[in-house]
């Protein structure tokens, strides 16, 4: 298979495959969790504004206070990473033009230059992410297989994505079709994976805030 | 699997909701819940990081409710949860965690890991590793009637001095009565001047109150060690008293798990709301304040700070009133770091006080309040939990501070205006 034969295939059969396994996945996954169910809490709530499931949506991304002094770097990393890469993905014109190709939607571009600046501060924050993982002793303790290939399945993405775009290092095609390729695991690994938070997080959120916010403390 | 182990499982299981689900698929091993907790800032020993706590329940989670999981398992490809790691886990869910709530202000995923740690002590204690110390006070608190032994008798002798020495009545079994007050153990054997203090607080505040005879304990120590038949047994008498007495608001004391197990589990652990209603001394005096019924006069010359107990502000949302309360009779109150909902805990709460497995762990997560307390050097610590109470002087004595501790009631009704 030649690189042109490999990106037919990232851009039909492996693309159906991996968006087929994603889908199925996340609803499967969904239901899993979420069939489980809660009890009805019958202690009479109390009420205080600004103590509710919905505002930990929000608030629970701010550190407490201490926390930056004590982890800020696993804080500065976490956002560098998180926020580019969501800038990334969503902003870059070429991707939404294939949004738009798939489901009609658009919206407007960062330019260019400015997107390759992001996918660099990406890759250093995922490369940080990565040196405090081993380095630091609560996440090597807290380590599995799953949270280093989760970390590889996220960064290929991102670096392949880099690549093509600035055509350097490998033929494009070749570039670009591994990009496809990266975006296409991640796809599959991320509902069976802890990549799954990308969805959890919100719910987990909201039950957190909501327990709290029924004692009157906003968390 | 042994049968005890079987029943551990068979518990995880049924306690392993939605909410619990959504917090292991959630996690991604950040590890920001160490920095959350004491006894990791006072080791710097990973295994303390709160999350891997709950490494027995995330395995029978992954196993039973998980398509992997499953599919892992049937093909055998799975490690099953052991005697032996419940035996090993132990000393993690009980004696290195004080169900403080910190870990669940902080983790960045919005995981309740303190909800998931209550839950894995039910798991832990039908196996039969619930701390024997613990475990022995909530037998009492069944068969006796207080965690500590003390009986009926006890109280009346402790209510015949206290009417002795302030003159006032201390009703007993008063049907109607607007308020029926609750004791810890701890109150009527070390700290006795509570219930003094609250005769002559409702005596200015005109308000009628009782004691309850087959109810006067509030301590929960089933909450505690995660036995839920035993704890639904305290607080059903509890409920039974107050509802034989027809009271309208039973008055949880300065015990934080007590108002933990009566205010926020009690009606979960009946299965019905209550026909009255719950609150902490803190919060009805508070009320009686704002009411203008709780009159003080004068005011402490020392410096003061007030340690938050868990239970009662993170856990339980009574955070102003203690404030409030401190400010009609100081000038001078200094507040630690983190104070209100991001306080640290004593490090004796969740029944780790009662646990003699924990006390050299305990002694050495309590660098963590000393820490605060050097900082804004206090010349009194007032605090309204007689655990926390004892807890902060065993670890005050230990270190060598010399601090005073009081409770805030008993503080408050020294104040009290004459007239």
């Amino acid at each position: 298979m030649d690189a042109a034969q490999l990106l037919n295939w990232v851009r039909g059969a492996g693309l159906q495959l991996a968006v087929f396994i994603f889908l199925l996945g996340t609803v499967w996954r969904l239901i899993e969790i979420y069939s489980l169910g809660r009890k009805p809490d019958l202690a009479e709530a109390r009420h205080v504004s600004g103590a509710s499931g919905w505002h930990t949506l929000w608030r629970r991304s701010i550190p407490i206070p201490g926390m930056m002094q004590r982890a800020g770097l696993t804080y500065i990393a976490g956002y560098g990473f998180h926020i580019g890469l969501a800038a990334v993905v969503l902003l870059f014109a070429p991707h939404i033009r294939l949004i738009h190709d798939l489901t009609g939607l658009s919206w407007p571009a960062l330019p260019s230059p400015f997107v390759d600046l992001l996918a660099v501060m990406t890759l250093v924050a995922m490369l940080v992410v990565l040196a405090e993982r081993l380095r630091q002793p609560v996440k090597r303790f807290l380590s599995t297989f799953e949270d280093w290939l989760t970390w590889a399945v996220t960064f290929l993405p991102v670096l392949t994505g880099y690549l093509a775009a600035r055509h350097l290092l490998l033929p494009y095609t070749l570039t670009l079709s591994l990009h496809i390729l990266s975006v296409e695991m991640l796809l599959v690994l991320l509902p069976f994976t802890k990549l799954f938070h990308a969805f959890t997080v919100w719910p987990s959120r909201w039950f957190n805030g909501d327990a709290h916010g029924r004692k009157g403390v906003a968390v | 699997m042994s049968a005890s182990l079987a029943r551990a499982v068979n518990v995880l299981k049924e306690v392993i909701d939605a909410p619990i689900a959504s917090y292991f698929a959630s996690c991604v091993h950040c590890g920001l819940c160490a920095e959350a907790c004491l006894f990791y800032t006072e080791t710097d020993d990973p295994k303390y990081t709160p999350i891997h706590k709950l490494e027995p329940m995330r395995r029978v989670y992954a196993q039973e409710y998980t398509l992997i999981g499953r599919l892992l398992k049937w093909l055998g490809l799975s490690k099953p949860l052991t005697d032996a790691e419940l035996a090993e886990w132990q000393p993690l869910v009980y004696d290195s965690c004080t169900l403080c709530g910190r870990c669940s202000m902080v983790c960045p995923v919005g995981n309740d890991i303190v909800y998931m740690v209550r839950k894995l002590r039910e798991g832990m204690a039908i196996a039969g590793y619930a701390p024997a110390g613990v475990l022995a006070a909530t037998q009492r608190t069944i068969e006796m009637g207080s965690p500590m032994g003390v009986k009926l008798p006890a109280l009346k002798a402790q209510i015949g001095h206290i009417e002795a020495e302030t003159g006032l009545t201390v009703p007993l079994d008063r049907e109607g009565a607007e308020y029926m007050v609750l004791l810890s153990s701890m109150e009527i054997i070390n700290f006795p001047e509570y219930l003094s203090a609250i005769a002559r607080i409702m005596k200015q505040a005109g308000k009628t109150w009782t004691l309850c005879s087959s109810a006067f304990e509030a301590t929960n120590s089933g909450i505690q060690i995660g036995v839920s038949d035993l704890a639904r047994v305290i607080v059903a008498r509890i409920v039974e008293g107050a509802e034989r007495l027809k009271v309208q608001t039973v008055i949880s004391p300065e015990c934080g798990h007590a108002f933990t197990a009566l205010r926020w589990e009690g009606p979960n652990l009946i299965g019905r709301p209550y026909r009255f209603k719950v609150q902490h001394i803190l919060e009805v005096l508070d009320e009686l304040r704002v009411q203008g019924l709780l009159k003080t006069q004068g005011f402490e010359e020392k410096r003061l700070t007030f340690h938050d107990p868990c239970q009662l502000v993170r856990r339980g949302g009574v955070i102003e009133p203690p404030r409030n309360l401190l400010r009609m009779i100081s000038n001078n109150l200094v507040e630690t770091t983190d104070p209100g909902k991001y306080n640290w805990c004593c490090g004796g709460g969740g029944g780790v006080s009662a646990n003699d497995d924990a006390e050299a762990i305990r002694l050495i997560a309590f660098k963590r309040k000393k820490t605060q307390l050097d900082a804004v050097k206090p010349d009194k610590l007032v605090t309204a939990c007689a655990n926390c109470r004892i807890v902060l002087e065993e670890g005050l004595e230990h270190y060598q501070m010399n601090l005073p501790v009081v409770g805030l009631t008993e503080m408050i009704a020294d104040h009290l205006a004459s007239d």
